[in-house]
């Protein structure tokens, strides 16, 4: 047995999403380099071929001529059955895109991890902004959002348990934001291979409905009139995303029990929510931050709660409606923005929409915030502040003005014309 | 924000071809944001020269610049730039050549945008044969990400995602651009600008799909990996591998191998996309 170069010790976003694929024992990578995603695939270019890796495991590793045909390489190995990986982010995404709707329309099970980058818009953006993952919403794709290093070592090590699952069959994307966490290093610890293998799923050689086989000849993806089976076929992926939810749920408590570590129920994450009289909801690494902005507020003497939404696809509804009925005021912080929709957000709608269908939280008080996008820090101080327009709300009962205040919508770090460009903030950066 | 001259240079006299760059107009002095040793300055370079030579309308000859390391080079081009989406340049320049057929768009692109994600435009662009220019910024390596395998990369070199020097047999862009039915093609290196800057003239009197390559140092990514640190070291391994196309023509394959063929590969005539939609539109008149 060769000793791991690396078991435990900082590490880079990026290669804990390289060693979790290499850990969950992945069979094929496609890769197609784009900023900020190099890292990975230059890491697992390296792993695939490392001592201690080639003589337990036959990874193939193909370096593709574009994003689409990375996806469509992954198609093709997740045909013929093999567990894939691979990793992109922005427009490499969006490139994508076409191959991800097959995956999810031909219910193949890859694991596809997203460094989220701007979207190109006006001049090229290479960011953290959630803009790139939040546009394949309606993809049929299941999205987490992924706060930490050893998040995203974990969330990937936990993806194939829920992608491979009979009642699943459906792709996941794990999204951390571009630079934030793919380019810090911070402690990641590495499960050990043999406990590892005991908590991944076995691999099977065939998926439950379609699979490339010489004995087993058969045609699928062929073309479907109106009056068959089409609709039928995209409700079982709506099913199968509903089914999804306590699938999550118990793949996450599966975990907790065998490593010790786990991130709420595996859907929402709460923090401080039992005495909240605010409740802050983010996802991804501003959510992580708007815990400090809690521990911080209830110094100042405001009870608030923060929500961090860890899967987004499938909608963990239910988690989501049992806090906000208990807590009515809530601020929703949102990393992209959905361009002409109601608030601004995909997120806030939906948080909104559920609101609106339960008799209970009809008159939850639902507060869109938007901030940080293109990589634009958000401030603890601004997170503060979202605290205290919760708390104006809830006294004054009507949504407080503020200069940065459109459309209803809080644009949080917006350049106003009275505010300097350069922020400083000794706080902030002493946490840190 | 206020623009002013990089730290130190602030006293230079500008170089003279420098006064004709986008950037010396904007902001007063020029620069380039390239690595220390890399190609890609003196290519810029020479272009200016030939707009100055030519005494070109500017707005004319559009650039198109895409995504790669040259993507910092419109800073020095001369003429007026469009940045577009990695390795779409060509379907965009179409798209302006057919919008305004007044205009010849020069599309610039790397080795890892044309030969890879774009090689579909780059093959219907020469099949249609597109009056426009197509530059290909050849460096042999993804530069600006990394130094990742590239489509150029030779065999056996040592790259971020060939760490044990496994590799792919490289593409050659000129014959591709032959047999995609290009009309003016040519291949140039980094110790031959004198030679691009003739084909360059040539092709912006050329009516038709040109198409030129230039073969440039990259000692950042390619050179370091690769026992070329210094820029000479890739100037002269370049050098010292290019061939002229009439030596290569008594040569076997054998001893080719490996080498860059340089000089003008091809110089016809073939209506462009443009005349033969003309023919046609008389054609129905009558």
């Amino acid at each position: 047995m060769v000793k791991p170069k690396f078991m435990e010790g900082p590490l880079k976003g990026n290669f804990a999403s390289a060693y979790a694929a290499m850990d969950a024992d992945v069979d094929v990578i496609t890769a197609y380099p784009i900023t900020p995603q190099t890292t990975v695939v230059e890491k697992l270019s390296e792993l695939v071929g490392e001592e201690e890796f080639i003589n337990r495991q036959n990874v193939e590793y193909v370096r593709m001529e574009s994003e689409h045909s990375v996806g469509a390489g992954l198609v093709g190995a997740s045909y013929a059955g093999a567990r894939t990986f691979t990793a992109t982010a922005g427009q490499g995404l969006l490139y994508m895109t076409e191959m991800v709707h097959w995956m999810t329309g031909a219910r193949l099970p890859p694991v596809v991890a997203i460094q989220t980058r701007g979207i190109t818009g006006p001049g090229w953006n290479i960011w953290a902004d959630y803009g790139d993952i939040l546009s394949l919403r309606d993809s049929g794709i299941m999205i987490q959002f992924i706060a930490s290093h050893q998040e995203i070592y974990d969330s990937i090590i936990q993806g194939f348990n829920i992608t491979e699952h009979p009642d699943v069959m459906l792709p996941l994307f794990p999204a951390y934001g571009g630079f934030v966490l793919s380019h810090t290093a911070k402690p990641v610890k590495r499960i050990p291979w043999e406990e590892a293998q005991k908590f991944v799923r076995p691999k099977t050689q065939e998926w439950p409905h379609v699979w490339v086989d010489g004995e087993r000849p058969i045609m699928s993806n062929a073309l479907i009139m109106p009056q068959s089976f089409y609709t039928e076929f995209r409700i079982k992926i709506h099913e199968a995303q509903m089914k999804a939810l306590p699938i999550i749920k118990d793949t996450m408590a599966e975990f907790e029990k065998s490593f010790g570590r786990g991130y709420g129920n595996g859907l929402v994450v709460p923090y401080k929510c039992d005495d909240a009289e605010v409740l802050l909801i983010g996802y991804g690494g501003n959510a992580l931050q708007a815990e400090d902005a809690v521990d911080k507020a209830r110094e100042q003497g405001y009870k608030a709660g923060a929500l961090r939404l860890r899967t987004y696809r499938p909608f963990p509804k239910e988690d989501l409606l049992y806090y906000i009925k208990k807590i009515p005021y809530v601020a929703v912080m949102e990393r992209a923005l959905a361009f002409g929709s109601p608030t601004g957000g995909a997120i806030s709608t939906d948080i909104m929409a559920i609101c609106q269908r339960d008799p209970k939280a009809r008159n939850a008080n639902i507060v869109p915030f938007i901030g940080g996008l293109g990589g634009r820090d958000v401030f603890l101080d601004e997170q503060i502040d979202q605290i205290k327009i919760l708390y104006e709300l809830k006294e004054k009962g009507e949504v407080p003005d503020r200069k940065y205040k459109m459309w209803d919508t809080f644009w949080t770090g917006l350049i106003t014309g009275d505010k300097k460009v350069e922020v400083e903030n000794q706080e902030y950066f002493g946490d840190i | 924000m206020s623009y002013s001259a990089p730290r130190g240079k602030e006293n230079i006299t500008p170089h003279p071809y420098g006064t004709n760059t986008q950037m010396h107009k904007l902001m007063g002095f020029p620069f380039t944001m390239f690595c220390k040793g890399c190609g890609y300055g003196s290519i810029a370079q020479a272009i200016c020269r030939v707009f100055k030579e030519e005494n070109l309308q500017e707005e004319l000859f559009p650039f198109i610049v895409n995504i790669g390391c040259y993507s910092s080079m419109p800073t020095v081009l001369p003429g007026k730039t469009f940045m577009t989406l990695h390795g779409r340049g060509i379907a965009v320049a179409t798209g302006v050549k057919m919008a305004n057929p007044k205009l010849k768009p020069i599309s610039i692109h790397g080795d890892g945008d044309l030969l890879s994600i774009g090689t579909n435009h780059f093959l219907h662009g020469a099949r249609r044969n597109v009056d426009m220019i197509v530059i290909l910024l050849n460096n042999n390596i993804y530069g600006m990400t990394g130094g990742q395998l590239a489509p150029t990369t030779p065999m056996g070199s040592k790259t971020s995602t060939t760490p044990y020097r496994y590799g792919e047999e490289p593409i050659d862009a000129v014959e591709l651009a032959k047999v995609s039915g290009a009309t003016y093609i040519a291949r140039w290196n980094t110790s031959t600008i004198r030679d691009f800057m003739k084909s360059f003239k040539k092709a912006l009197h050329h009516k038709g799909f040109s198409f030129i390559e230039i073969v440039s140092q990259c000692p950042t990514q390619f050179g370091h990996k690769n026992n070329l640190p210094k820029a000479l070291d890739g100037f002269n391994f370049i050098k010292n591998n290019s061939i002229r196309i009439n030596k290569a023509k008594d040569m076997s394959p054998e001893e080719l191998k490996g080498k860059y063929i340089i000089g003008e590969h091809l110089d016809i005539d073939r209506p462009t996309l443009w005349d033969r939609k003309s023919q046609i539109i008389e054609k129905l008149k009558d």
